[in-house]
């Protein structure tokens, strides 16, 4: 077995300005694994994912990617060479809440810009993958809709599509259903599940604790700015040891039948 | 009415016409081009996290919109040469104003254009790896200018018009003439008819165009 993480995270911290937000955080990821994230709203989950592909700048600490540390240090400071973080982020696919669609282009378009912008496809050979991709997410027959026409399901699949076109070691997807309507989460997370059965390494932060439990070999409750509790799905969803997690928990199913 | 309207008075003097529409072409093109393109220099400026950079130029925006354009041209020629101690010929003059007032109202047109593109747009972008520079020409930028289009044809037009306020300060364009031609012959009828219809040959095509090309970005909403 690969022990080799791709992706390590020393000593993060991230403020904005005197809000501090991650106090602290060391973390790595072996290919195959598949992570949870969840924790209260503001308690920075969304930063933590964003820290990982630079969406963010780091406030301290480390992020290696492939044992390599990003970053070039100057006369003892720390810089951030665009083409590197390029790099990084192709590396490390993000699919947004918001889906972020490019509104400008079609599905198709949609799918191909990166390949041809940052890649250098030719585009026949953009267009053979993004077809491809748009399959495997069940979309072969909206080639040529515009983002804006499509329901919310539909669209998180194309980002979802655009962000593996990419081939990304690792896909880093943030509440990707948050934002849907309730008959609509299913098919977004058919998708994330088939990716799993694929054996991707993902990073997934969500409040579906049920799909979580399911999903993750790891979860993580992230509290207070740090990974309060860490494990298998079983010991944090199931026997969380710490109060706190435990708290979080019953809170949760307050509602549930 | 008994008045029998006699185009040949045009038709004798279309040359005379033909070179106001020439100085009129003169103006307005240039002013226009370098309006947008100080304009765009401009709101950047105005979006500056710099607080004296985007202050300075809020004035520099209220100054232009909020006095009429008469004022403004009137003061380029009579006023400013007395600030910067040189004359003015008419022409640089109304240029510097029509130049000035357009790249006061792009610039609000630009600013407004690229803070209404969301942030994720830029993100989305990032996402798959491309730089700014990748991201602001694939992804920002063409969403601006759709956005923009509209409010910048309608300000191309509204320049083409306010060319004509460069008569008072006598710049010899097409207004001046036909000012000038219709006092000559009393036939301000026949002359500023023939005006108007060149002002609007010259116009039309613009707004039309602008109309179709709206219509063609506008089909992925
Ligand atoms: N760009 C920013 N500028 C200032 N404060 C920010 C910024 N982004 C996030 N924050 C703050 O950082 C904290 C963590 O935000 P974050 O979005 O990471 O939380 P989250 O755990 O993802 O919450 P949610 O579940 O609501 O998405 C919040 O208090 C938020 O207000
Ligand atoms: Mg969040």
């Amino acid at each position: 077995m690969n022990t080799q993480p791709i992706l390590e995270v020393k000593g993060l911290h991230k403020s904005f300005a005197d809000h501090h937000v991650l106090k602290g955080i060391d973390f790595s990821v072996k290919p195959g694994e598949r992570v949870a994230i969840i924790g209260g709203s503001g308690s920075g989950k969304s930063t933590f994912l964003r820290c990982l592909n630079f969406m963010e700048t780091l406030s301290e600490g480390e992020i290696w990617v492939d044992n390599e540390r990003i970053g070039v240090e100057k006369n003892g400071r720390i810089t951030y060479p665009e083409k590197q973080l390029c790099s990084v982020r192709e590396r490390l696919g993000m699919v947004f809440q918001q889906f972020n669609l490019f509104p400008h282009m079609t599905v198709l378009q949609n799918v191909m810009e990166g390949l041809i912008t940052v890649k250098g496809y030719t585009k026949q050979d953009a267009h053979a993958v993004a077809v491809r991709e748009l399959a495997k997410v069940g979309l072969s027959e909206k080639h040529d809709a515009w983002p804006g026409r499509l329901s919310g399901g539909q669209q998180q699949r194309v980002a979802i599509a655009r962000a593996l076109s990419m081939e990304p070691e690792v896909l880093l997807f943030d509440e990707p259903t948050s934002s849907l309507d309730p008959e609509l989460v299913g098919e977004v997370l058919r998708v994330i599940n088939q990716l799993a059965e694929e054996g991707r390494t993902m990073l997934l932060v969500t409040h579906e604790l049920g799909f979580a439990y399911h999903f993750a070999t790891k979860v993580i409750f992230l509290a207070d700015g740090v990974f309060h509790e860490v494990g298998t799905p079983d010991e944090v969803l199931k026997n969380p040891k710490k109060p706190r997690t435990q708290e979080f928990l019953r809170r949760f199913s307050e509602f549930a039948f | 009415m008994n008045y029998v309207p006699d185009f040949t008075i045009v038709t004798d003097n279309w040359i005379v016409l033909l070179r106001g529409l020439w100085v009129t072409i003169q103006i307005w093109l240039p002013s226009i081009i370098m309006g947008l393109c100080f304009g765009f220099a401009i709101a950047q400026a105005r979006l500056s996290e710099r607080k004296w950079l985007s202050r300075s130029t809020l004035v520099y925006v209220e100054l232009f919109r909020d006095t009429p354009v008469l004022i403004q041209l009137i003061w380029f020629y009579y006023a400013f040469p007395i600030l910067i101690g040189m004359q003015l010929s008419p022409f640089a003059a109304a240029m510097l104003g029509l130049t000035l007032n357009t790249s006061a109202y792009a610039s609000e047109i630009f600013r407004g254009g690229i803070k209404s593109i969301h942030r994720g747009q830029m993100e989305g972008a990032k996402a798959i790896g491309m730089t700014h520079a990748q991201a602001m020409r694939r992804v920002i930028l063409p969403q601006v200018i759709k956005r923009m289009l509209p409010a910048l044809t309608n300000r191309t037009i509204e320049v083409a018009k306010m060319s004509s306020l460069a008569s008072v300060i006598s710049v010899h364009e097409l207004m001046y003439q036909g000012r000038l031609l219709s006092s000559t012959y009393y036939r301000p009828f026949e002359i500023l008819t023939a005006v108007a219809f060149i002002y609007f040959i010259l116009i039309y095509p613009g707004t039309f165009l602008a109309g179709r090309l709206e219509k063609y970005l506008a089909r992925s909403n």
